[in-house]
């Protein structure tokens, strides 16, 4: 079965709970554990944020989150924004790289994603917003139940 | 984010809801406005109510470490859902901050 969504919302910080419960209500379709929605939430609001804070520099703008998946399996979040993108991605993605505007930031959005999702890409040019696709391979309840025959049977 | 008790320089406090950037300056405020009393030398978070913490709470937790250790004080936390222990142990956070009788019994 084949099933996506699209939402578009200001990007204002209350939207980032939000974000988080959209996402989860979609990703619930696929019977995930639940820290595997832990991380799939974690995930998104740190793409939000960073489209927030770095991509418009809090000054507003629209967001996109996509997900999608098609084999009950494997969901895709796509998080866009048309903010000011960035110029060296490879550096921004390094643990504890911060933009350093004494807000406390930890630096560590991207990594967070890296750790949660299995698969993070990132496609941003200056002036031309950022795209953050990020996929997670859903084991499930029916999967983790699997695993604990299986364990039962060796 | 309620006072619990305090005593000799310690405070516990618990923080509930969600940490996120949308909060994470109304929890920063609160906690440096407690943490305007100098006496207070070991700040023990409760995060049994926590629900949600992403990166952004990693911030205000490096923050208000900063601020103890300045004084030679330490921040501690306690009762860590799954999830917050994992961004826990993913960002080092252990090695800094102090971490008692979590939930997850230290398991992942």
């Amino acid at each position: 079965m084949q099933n996506q969504m699209e939402v578009i919302f200001s990007a204002c910080p209350q939207n980032e709970s939000f974000a988080r419960v959209v996402i989860a209500a979609f990703a619930v379709q696929l019977n995930p554990t639940l820290p595997e929605m832990a991380d799939i939430k974690t995930a998104v609001s740190e793409a939000v944020t960073n489209a927030i804070v770095h991509g418009y520099e809090n000054k507003g703008g629209l967001v996109r989150l996509k997900a999608e998946y098609c084999d009950r399996r494997m969901l895709t979040v796509t998080v866009q924004d048309d903010g000011c993108g960035m110029e060296d991605v490879e550096t921004a993605m390094q643990p504890f790289y911060s933009t350093g505007d004494g807000a406390e930031r930890s630096g560590m959005g991207f990594c967070v994603m890296q750790t949660f999702m299995d698969a993070v890409d990132v496609v941003s040019k200056p002036g031309e917003g950022t795209t953050v696709t990020m996929r997670k391979y859903i084991t499930g309840e029916v999967g983790l139940h699997r695993e604990r025959m299986l364990d039962e049977i060796s | 984010m309620h006072n619990l008790k305090e005593r000799y320089g310690t405070v516990t406090v618990a923080l509930s809801g969600e940490l996120d950037h949308c909060n994470a300056s109304k929890i920063r405020r609160q906690l440096d406005d407690l943490l305007a009393d100098e006496d207070i030398l070991r700040l023990c978070l409760d995060l049994s109510d926590l629900t949600f913490m992403d990166s952004s709470g990693i911030g205000v937790l490096l923050g208000r470490l900063r601020i103890l250790e300045q004084r030679g004080g330490s921040l501690a936390v306690k009762n860590m859902s799954q999830p917050i222990a994992k961004l826990f142990h993913l960002t080092g956070l252990q090695r800094v901050i102090q971490v008692e009788n979590d939930k997850t019994g230290g398991r992942l």
